[in-house]
């Protein structure tokens, strides 16, 4: 076990047929494929005999040293079927994909990329073809083509474009969507060229893909067909040779193992590589097999318990030497670079930095919500100076809701669609703090008005579509103070509001702070936020704390020339303008108070 | 809720004359003559010009298909070219036999495939997750009509479980249709209840990664209770897997019931096609496509029940 992991240097991704004979199954699968293609092309002199010449004499023969593998009810060598067999095979394969490669991919490439009516009327198509059972379509083709092998290939070819059509589509959908597609558009590229030179190397991984399985369906339908006598009889075949099988399997199994075993091993190689090729060239995605071995290194960190008086009674949260680790593929990635530090009751913490400097990971790991593939491990993380770093995973989760509140960024995606807003908000008042029905709504209702909603009933009764993203980020608010947490960690909760918006959600969550008197941690990269909102600030930049300290003192005086960069990038007109707004809002209030 | 029924039906309307249409078309096109394959080889050219004359092959093809859909709309189907029966009357024979099997199948690939998709799902990279998917490899390796030959092998034949080949029918005695009906439809379902199970288990694997999952969870809301919220939004995908399986799953029935020695409309798909009975297989496509547009209007309801999102469009 690699725990000990050094830090990831960056190294260019290795081709995917490199990726893919690295791994052992694709290995397999292709050595397997390339045999078949080998016998097939060289069948007339790899075959020992003529596969079609009948020796009725020695119908069903056991092996013998002229016929390997034995004869069949006709008396023809199997062995030299088996072999021709496999050449009508994949040239039934090879005409049947790459029809259905030309019927699906270009047409789904537009449906994808055009959107709109093209794609509808393209989708119906899809759609109607897919309604209609295929077997029947295909009959009708083999008895009209007096079974003609190209015609009826060509046929499951057009049967099978909608799965080409499906992938395509997808995939340009969301190539389509990619700056540098806009890009090209602006610069007055014609679709053709777009399409061409942009959009079609962006869904070459997910066709390659497909063609492995459909290779594989496409072998199952051919023998399928020829199984049910649909195909010309001089042809050797192996759904032929499964049929003449079937009706001798009880007095001679092996007339049935042999086909059975050629076609069961070629599609298998056919899906074990379409599931590897998916691995390798997808490998940025979590393999859960993973995930276990990245929890075991986590646990194998020592947790030193500090001193209860070090981590001081006044604090809400003290956070020691906090890592992040993930695990992808065969590399362990560490992403957050033991940060540390505290926040007082009433206190805005403010954790600043670009997407992809650690702010979000350090959230989870508070919180233990890391995705199955990460892992975390600190010297020491203290609620109101308890240590809860060091407590079972079930303890852990029971901070959740109670201690901890959780804010999170993006608000229409963090709504359950399918649940109505207040049931959404009573469940864990009555789940996880035992409130009755009566009492829970009553509850959730207080604090909905306290984020400042003022149609409750409406948006209880409403699903999360039915409501604007600023209303779903109070809603989620509400979702986060339902259990009075003593530390609310909120990540980014403004970033997908516009702008006036932003301003109200952000006096929502002073407001609350100055009447719960929670700690706030305030993940953000825009200073302008931490400006209006924070006490003391620290800035993250690829996993490490760089720079920390009262905000005054930062915006003064800030050390590290990244800090400075991004308090320039934050300082346009419209915060300088909230800044001000702010300062009034302030010794307002505080005059009111006073 | 009833303009969006009434789409529906009308998209359904549109998809029955086009694959009709389009099975007619492709039949005249591809059966030139269908004279010489009802008669065989023996006839004379002027049995063939008596026969072409008597079921109306002289008309353009245009006006033939005009004529079926006009009759087909009420209800009638035309005769045979093969037995001069109505059509209606051998389809209506063979239905029970197949939706039998596709039904029986349907129901153990919804029991079994939502199952075994949802045990995966939710602990990917548990023991459960790992041998479905090495069950999915494996089958999906092996065709189904494979596996339907080691069945009839094995309960069948050699250990006398079941009747080997044949039907039964329930009018006749219920427990041998039961009988003669499993064995088919588990041999169908086999397929099946992996591909649901495969796909339910990336569903659910999707949905509990989902932001809003997160979010409930740092609610503090137990495990079960997440679950439920995971199965919830997975759902409508489940729906629509079984629903899509049926056309499937009707494919699949024409090659079990060939092995079974079923009289079902796969048989007698694969009968007509060959003798090149034309409106045998209109009748056939009509009906089944008939019954998926049913099927398919059916599903967008539930659907519509199911989800929020759908209902409100």
């Amino acid at each position: 076990m690699t725990s000990a992991a050094p830090l990831p240097v960056y190294r260019r991704p290795k081709p995917v047929w490199r990726r893919l004979v690295a791994r052992p199954v694709g290995l397999a699968a292709l050595l397997v494929l390339a045999t078949l293609a080998l016998v097939a092309v060289l069948a007339p002199y790899l075959s020992p005999k003529d596969p079609n010449f009948l020796d009725l004499m020695n119908a069903g023969a056991p092996p013998d040293a002229e016929h390997l593998l034995g004869s069949d009810s006709a008396g023809r060598d199997i062995l030299s079927r088996l072999i021709w067999g496999s050449r009508t095979t994949l040239s039934g394969v090879v005409i049947t994909v790459v029809t259905a490669l030309l019927a699906g991919v270009p047409t789904g490439m537009a449906a994808g990329y055009f959107g709109g009516r093209t794609d509808a009327f393209l989708s119906w198509i899809s759609d109607v073809m897919q309604a209609v059972p295929a077997m029947i379509i295909l009959l009708v083709v083999a008895a009209g083509s007096r079974s003609h092998f190209v015609v009826l290939m060509a046929a499951v070819g057009i049967i099978m474009a909608p799965g080409y059509f499906r992938v395509a589509r997808a995939a340009a959908r969301s190539v389509s969507r990619e700056d540098y597609i806009t890009a090209a558009q602006v610069a007055g590229l014609g679709h053709g060229v777009i399409l061409r030179r942009h959009v079609a190397p962006g869904i070459l991984a997910a066709v390659t893909i497909q063609t492995a399985l459909a290779a594989g369906i496409a072998m199952g339908i051919q023998a399928g067909l020829q199984f049910l006598g649909i195909g010309q009889s001089n042809v050797p075949s192996w759904g032929a040779m499964m049929a003449d099988g079937f009706r001798f399997m009880l007095t001679n199994p092996w007339l049935l193992f042999w086909p059975s075993l050629a076609l069961g091993v070629a599609i298998a190689a056919l899906a074990l590589l379409g599931s590897t090729l998916a691995d390798v060239m997808r490998s940025r995605s979590p393999r859960p097999a993973d995930a276990a071995e990245a929890v075991a290194d986590g646990a194998t960190a020592p947790a030193t318990p500090a001193p209860e008086m070090d981590a001081g009674a006044e604090t809400a949260l003290r956070v020691d030497n906090l890592r992040v680790r993930y695990r992808n593929g065969g590399t362990v990635t560490e992403v957050v670079h033991g940060i540390s530090f505290s926040v007082r009751p009433g206190e805005v913490l403010g954790i600043v930095g670009e997407s992809g400097s650690g702010k979000s990971q350090t959230v989870y790991s508070l919180l233990d919500l890391l995705p199955a593939n990460g892992a975390s491990t600190a010297d020491g993380i203290y609620l109101r100076g308890k240590p809860i770093h060091a407590l079972p995973e079930k303890e852990r989760a029971r901070l959740l809701g109670s201690a901890f509140g959780y804010v999170p960024q993006e608000p229409m995606s963090n709504l359950d669609p399918s649940y109505r807003i207040g049931h959404q908000l009573c469940e864990p008042l009555m789940v996880v703090h035992g409130l009755g029905r009566g009492e829970a709504r009553a509850r959730v209702r207080d604090v909905l008005a306290k984020v400042g909603i003022r149609d409750i009933d409406r948006v209880m009764r409403s699903y999360p579509h039915e409501i604007s993203g600023g209303m779903a980020q109070r809603v989620l608010i509400a979702g986060a103070i339902l259990g009075q947490p003593s530390v609310l960690l909120a990540d980014e909760p403004t970033t997908a509001l516009d702008v006036t918006v932003q301003a109200e959600v952000l006096q929502l969550l002073r407001d609350l702070r100055a009447e719960t008197g929670m700690a706030l941690v305030l993940i953000t990269h825009n200073f302008g936020v931490v400006a209006d909102l924070c006490d003391r600030v620290i800035v993250m930049r690829g996993g490490h704390v760089i720079e920390r300290g009262p905000v005054a003192e930062i915006f003064a005086h800030a050390r590290h020339p990244y800090t400075r960069a991004l308090i320039e990038a934050s300082a346009d007109i419209d915060t300088s303008r909230r800044e001000l707004d702010r300062m009034a809002r302030r010794t307002e209030s505080e005059a009111v108070q006073g | 809720m009833l303009l969006f029924l009434l789409k529906r039906i009308g998209a359904g309307l549109v998809l029955l004359v086009a694959a009709t249409a389009g099975t007619f078309f492709l039949a005249h096109l591809a059966i030139s003559d269908p004279t010489a394959a009802l008669l065989g080889s023996t006839a004379t050219p002027e049995q063939q010009a008596a026969l072409a004359l008597k079921l109306g092959l002289d008309r353009p093809v245009l006006v033939q298909f005009l004529d079926w859909a006009g009759h087909a709309v009420r209800g009638d189907l035309g005769l045979s070219w093969r037995s001069f029966q109505p059509v209606s009357e051998q389809i209506l024979q063979r239905v029970p036999v197949t939706l039998s099997i596709v039904t029986f199948a349907l129901l153990l690939a919804a029991l079994f495939g939502t199952l075994f998709g949802v045990l995966a799902g939710l602990n990917p990279g548990g023991v459960f997750d790992r041998v479905i998917q090495a069950v999915t490899v494996v089958l999906f390796a092996l065709p189904g009509f494979w596996l339907s030959l080691v069945l009839v092998l094995w309960f069948a034949v050699r250990l006398q479980w079941f009747p080997a080949i044949g039907y039964v029918s329930p009018a006749d005695s219920m427990t041998g249709w039961l009988r003669s009906i499993t064995r088919p439809s588990v041999s169908l379902a086999l397929g099946a209840i992996v591909m649901v199970a495969e796909q339910l288990r990336n569903q659910v694997m999707t949905v509990s990664r989902l932001d809003y999952i997160r979010t409930l969870k740092s609610r503090g809301l137990p495990k079960s209770r997440i679950r439920m919220h995971v199965l919830r939004n997975a759902a409508p995908t489940a729906i629509t897997v079984l629903a899509v399986m049926f056309t499937g799953l009707l494919s699949g029935a024409v090659v079990v019931e060939a092995i079974f020695s079923m009289p079902g409309l796969g048989q007698l798909t694969q009968s007509s096609a060959q003798m090149g009975d034309i409106p045998m297989l209109l009748g056939i496509t009509a009906a089944t496509v008939f019954f998926l547009v049913l099927v398919y209007i059916l599903l967008d309801i539930v659907l519509g029940w199911v989800n929020p999102k759908v209902r409100i469009r």
